[in-house]
């Protein structure tokens, strides 16, 4: 029975793959930081699949840090990084 | 019965994720691909987390999977305001060709 969870878990994985596209083709840096937040919320889908699909009851702490490190790399991207066209980056003080 | 609606939920789940990242290829621009990844953001992994909740057949696994799912709720829809805001900020300030 434990098959099944791991077999969403892969399903799951496929999507991230197929996700990986619109950051290959994305046009702009925003897009690529939206497939990340995207990334973040299925790997601790993921995870949490797995912590069931092999008794392993202390994924799940894996998942809660998993979930909170993928909000702040956003969230540090939006603040610090360079979210802007190459030909508008004026600020200096980066 | 329980664990027939936990598969259920479950199914329902990573049917949202699947939706969203067909959503994130195929959307035409930034801000319809935000608002279907919130969806699929939230309501997929909530809906997993609840299937699992049943299947785990114990109070404080359950409770635990609830909090992982609202602080996932908290950060997703903060870090999506950020980024829509971040959007404007940038196409009003000069052309954004997304």
């Amino acid at each position: 029975m434990s098959g099944v969870y791991l077999f969403a878990a892969l399903i799951l994985l496929a999507t991230v793959t197929a996700g990986l596209v619109r950051i290959f083709i994305g046009r702009a840096r925003v897009e690529r930081l939206l497939a990340l937040q995207l990334f973040g919320t299925t790997a601790v889908a993921i995870v949490l699949l797995l912590a069931e699909g092999l008794k392993q009851p202390v994924l799940r702490d894996l998942a809660l840090v998993l979930g909170l490190l993928a909000s702040t790399i956003s969230i540090a991207y939006v603040r610090y990084g360079d979210l802007t066209p190459e030909t508008d980056h004026t600020s200096s003080d980066q | 019965m329980i664990y027939i609606t936990g598969w259920f939920f479950i199914a329902i789940g990573v049917v949202f994720f699947l939706m969203g990242t067909l959503a994130l290829i195929r959307f035409p621009d930034l801000f319809t691909r935000l608002h279907a990844l919130t969806k699929a953001d939230n309501l997929g992994l909530g809906m997993i987390a609840a299937g699992l909740a049943l299947h785990s057949g114990s109070f404080t696994a359950g409770i635990k999977l609830l909090l992982i799912w609202l602080l996932i709720m908290l950060a997703s829809a903060s870090v999506s305001h950020l980024i829509a805001r971040t959007a404007r900020n940038v196409r009003h300030g000069k052309e954004y060709n997304a």
